[in-house]
């Protein structure tokens, strides 16, 4: 209330809102040695930037082990020294994997930390409200609290269940979330696996997941685990067409199934994929959300309809490894987007000057923010609209997509040096495409769908069934 | 081979997310699609209307606060007015604009709780509530200001209102009404034309002007219909014939309907706020009336627009101060029992948010 001055608030929540402390607040009452340590630190950061920058003009850094813009050079390096010292293959096979899977481990593991809180965080501004702001500076121990919370609760084996079934899926569900990093590429040399079956890889491994899935519902013996396990499993069994359908066109531009080279044919000439197919792009991402149990097409786990889904029997820590498997898979679609369609670790050359995996780590930031922004903003389809989304119209669509793609990689194959022009061309020959297909399908097919939004009525007659009839003569 | 199914009772709640309070749905469902319906009502009785007739009127009036505990300014206008029509007390002028206008605030609180509810019933993951959350609260400091209550306020009384509104409360008032349309606006601007929502809400739990009328519905839900009926037009009580107001109905029966007429209805209430801000007289806010006041032996039925409908009070007086009997005609209970026709043959997601839409109070059907 704008008219009082905020200590004199009318009512005591008010004051205490007013009251609250913000973080500018805080700095500007901060003593002095802090203040002047922080700008020291600052200071040295900066300073430190500066020489990284220096070595790299310099060129001393190129494929040193201490080349901090890919990783795997270091442990390039270290397995050949390994090598130099007569180690046996079989412990430098292992190191290099060991230190590999270390990396993807704690990936997920800080992002577990992070993630949460960025959701809550993002959401609560979306929402004009605070978000978790007590636990640590700006709340962000706030999901270290819940995890310990969760672990500390009882699991609760509900009678009825099939006790060996209803321990498995919790621990299952999180393999196929793993390993799903495990063709990401982060850097040049810096992949766990560079597969030269990547993109098969990836659509077999994030169908995996579908068998936990169906494993937990049918498990614990609750019709709405059930209900939500058949949900889900509707849903992926659609999902995947789309994707794979996006995924196929990708392979046959680029020729290539090996995520690298993807990455490296979109850094070579010097384009994103989503630019060239920009409908494979809103598939890839739209059946993602499918599958990843993501507003709109949260409808596995509707919490108004079906309370948890697939999980509502799950509790304490059991229940929070859905949780936090849900939320790695958000940012390894959002790596799996990156790479495919906007550009991997590369970034027009910036890639030479700032590590490629803080640049994919970026775009993973991006595409996961559009995920909290869509799922702060969407209502849920129903099941059934969400199938025909997938049957009437994506694939569809895709294949039409998958047709005129084949044409355009044979013209690329006959080209010798396709410049601007042929990969403009085809951006346009997509674009237009799509828009025309789209425009198409919803003029034959949705329009029974699609509803028109009507404004009531406002009169000033009071009555009946009559009155009732009245007012609608006129419309 | 055809697969074989077979039906499977499912049972939604008392505790469920979208049952809106301590509400149990016995449901027959054959895969998504619901074959049978059962409501089962009374997880939160309280035997209000037994434990009235031990009461003063007055002292009954926290009890409806009670009942619709989302619109409690609305069921305490109710009984006060039940009460003044039964003993023949006459409210004071100014009392009579204070309750129009705490009525009215109350209205756009309980449409905004209904309405965000709607949606979030329909998936939106809560952002819809949070924004009426925010104008609803603003309403709240008032009657915060006001009354000291935000919830249950306990403040109508017989013969007028139990405070006089603070001097801070309307400049507060003013602000708030200046910014209530724009935000409404912007609610209209987010979700009328939202193609899911749409898609969610058009042609689902369809109630036909008939049914409606022959089910007894009131309020949002016979309006969506397409029938206009409001007590505030057709039997105008306080000073309501003094404001010029339209009457908001639907076209096709249908949930997207029951949510516009709600929005549309908190408009209207702001243009009732402001009118009644600018006609408001000075004045004493209430009367003297004794403390335990004897109405003359004899019964009434009185009934106000609640924002869920017609809430009726039914009292029947033998002199005494307490009521000889206490009833409360419930708008959520008699729109609640249109749920069986709507819900049998609809899908599961279908239902919630049809249940979302007549917009229930437990508090109210289980008194």
């Amino acid at each position: 209330m704008s008219h009082l001055p905020a200590s004199q608030s009318a009512t005591p929540m008010l004051r205490q809102i007013a009251e609250r402390p913000t973080v500018r607040g805080a700095l500007m009452r901060a003593p002095l040695p802090v203040k002047v340590f922080g700008a020291l630190f600052v200071l040295g950061f900066l300073a430190l930037n500066a020489g990284i920058a220096y070595v790299v003009i310099d060129g001393r850094l190129d494929g040193q082990w201490y080349d901090v813009r890919d990783l795997g050079v270091g442990v390039g390096a270290l397995t050949d020294w390994m090598r130099d010292q007569g180690v046996p293959e079989v412990a430098v096979y292992l190191t290099s994997a060991i230190v590999g899977a270390t990396g993807v481990l704690s990936l997920v593991g800080v992002w577990l930390i992070i993630g949460p809180w960025l959701e809550r965080r993002a959401i609560a501004k979306f929402q004009v409200r605070m978000g978790p702001n007590r636990n640590g500076p700006f709340g962000l121990f706030q999901s270290l609290a819940d995890a310990i919370k969760l672990m500390q609760k009882e699991v609760i084996i509900p009678r009825g269940a099939d006790k060996i079934l209803y321990f498995i899926p919790p621990v299952f569900i999180f393999v196929p979330a793993l390993l799903g990093w495990a063709v990401v590429p982060w850097a040049p040399e810096m992949t766990y696996t560079d597969l030269d079956v990547g993109v098969l890889f990836t659509i077999a491994i994030s169908s995996l997941g579908v068998l936990a899935v169906f494993l937990a519902g049918w498990a614990s013996n609750n019709h709405y685990s059930l209900l939500g396990a058949m949900r889900t499993v509707a849903m992926m069994v659609s999902y995947e067409i789309p994707i794979s359908l996006s995924l196929l066109s990708v392979a046959m531009l680029t020729s290539s199934m090996r995520l690298s080279e993807i990455v490296a044919w979109q850094s070579n000439y010097n384009v994103w994929m989503i630019v060239i197919l920009p409908f494979a792009a809103f598939a890839f991402l739209f059946s993602s959300t499918a599958e990843i149990n993501r507003t709109p097409n949260d409808i596995g786990e509707a919490e108004s309809e079906i309370v948890a889904g697939f999980y509502t029997e799950y509790s304490g820590m059991k229940g929070g490894l859905f949780m936090a498997v849900e939320l790695g898979n958000a940012i390894l679609v959002g790596a799996l987007m990156s790479t495919f369609f906007l550009g991997g670790y590369t970034m027009f050359g910036l890639e030479t000057w700032i590590p490629g995996y803080l640049i994919l780590l970026t775009k993973i930031m991006t595409v996961y923010l559009f995920f909290v922004w869509l799922r702060a903003t969407l209502p849920r389809f129903r099941l059934d609209q969400l199938m025909g989304f997938a049957w009437k119209f994506l694939i569809p669509i895709s294949m039409v997509q998958v047709f005129v793609v084949a044409i355009q990689a044979s013209v690329l194959a006959r080209v010798d040096a396709p410049g601007v022009f042929v990969l403009g061309s085809f951006a346009i020959i997509n674009l237009s495409m799509t828009i025309l297909l789209v425009r198409l399908w919803a003029s034959r097919m949705s329009v029974s769908t699609i509803q028109q939004a009507t404004k009531p009525i406002l009169t000033q007659v009071v009555g009946g069934l009559r009155a009732a009839e009245q007012i609608r003569k006129p419309v | 081979m055809p697969a074989s199914t077979e039906p499977y009772v499912l049972n939604i709640g008392p505790q469920h997310p979208s049952t809106h309070g301590v509400f149990r749905l016995r449901v027959v469902m054959d895969g998504e699609v619901i074959r049978d319906l059962d409501m089962i009502v009374g997880y939160l009785h309280r035997s209000m209307e037994k434990l009235a007739e031990e009461r003063t009127y007055t002292q009954n009036i926290p009890f409806t606060d009670r009942a619709d505990y989302l619109a409690a300014m609305s069921s305490n206008l109710g009984l006060a007015l039940a009460a003044e029509r039964l003993s023949g007390v006459v409210p004071t002028e100014r009392s009579q604009y204070l309750r129009v206008i705490f009525a009215e605030l109350q209205r756009i609180a309980s449409h905004a709780m209904a309405n965000g509810t709607l949606i979030s019933d329909a998936g939106a993951w809560q952002t819809p509530l949070l924004y009426m959350f925010r104008e609803r609260e603003k309403i709240l400091d008032l009657f915060e200001m006001t009354c000291g209550a935000r919830l249950t306020t306990n403040y109508m009384r017989i013969g007028g209102v139990a405070f006089e509104p603070p001097p801070e409360f309307w400049p507060a008032l003013q602000e708030l009404v200046d910014e209530l349309p724009e935000r409404i606006d912007e609610y209209f601007e987010l979700l009328t034309d939202n193609e899911i929502f749409l898609g969610r809400t058009r042609n689902v739990g369809v109630i036909s002007a008939a049914d409606a009328i022959n089910g007894s519905l009131t309020g949002p839900a016979l309006r969506g219909s397409g029938v206009p009926w409001d007590l505030r037009k057709a039997e105008p009580y306080c000073v309501y014939d003094r404001f010029n107001f339209d009457i908001p109905v639907g076209t096709n029966g249908d949930v997207y309907d029951r949510f516009m007429v709600r929005m549309e209805e908190t408009k209207q209430s702001v243009a009732i706020i402001r009118q009644a801000m600018e006609q408001i007289p000075a004045g004493p806010h209430k009367n003297d009336i004794p403390l335990a006041l004897r109405p003359e032996i004899g019964e009434i039925y009185s009934r106000v627009e609640s924002p869920r409908g017609e809430i009726g009070f039914y009292l029947v007086s033998d002199g005494t101060p307490a009521p000889y009997r206490f009833h409360l005609r419930a708008p959520s209970m008699i729109n609640l029992s249109l749920l069986r026709e709507l819900g049998v043959g609809a899908s599961l997601p279908d239902a919630v948010v049809t249940l979302g839409s007549l917009d229930i109070v437990v508090g109210e059907i289980d008194r």
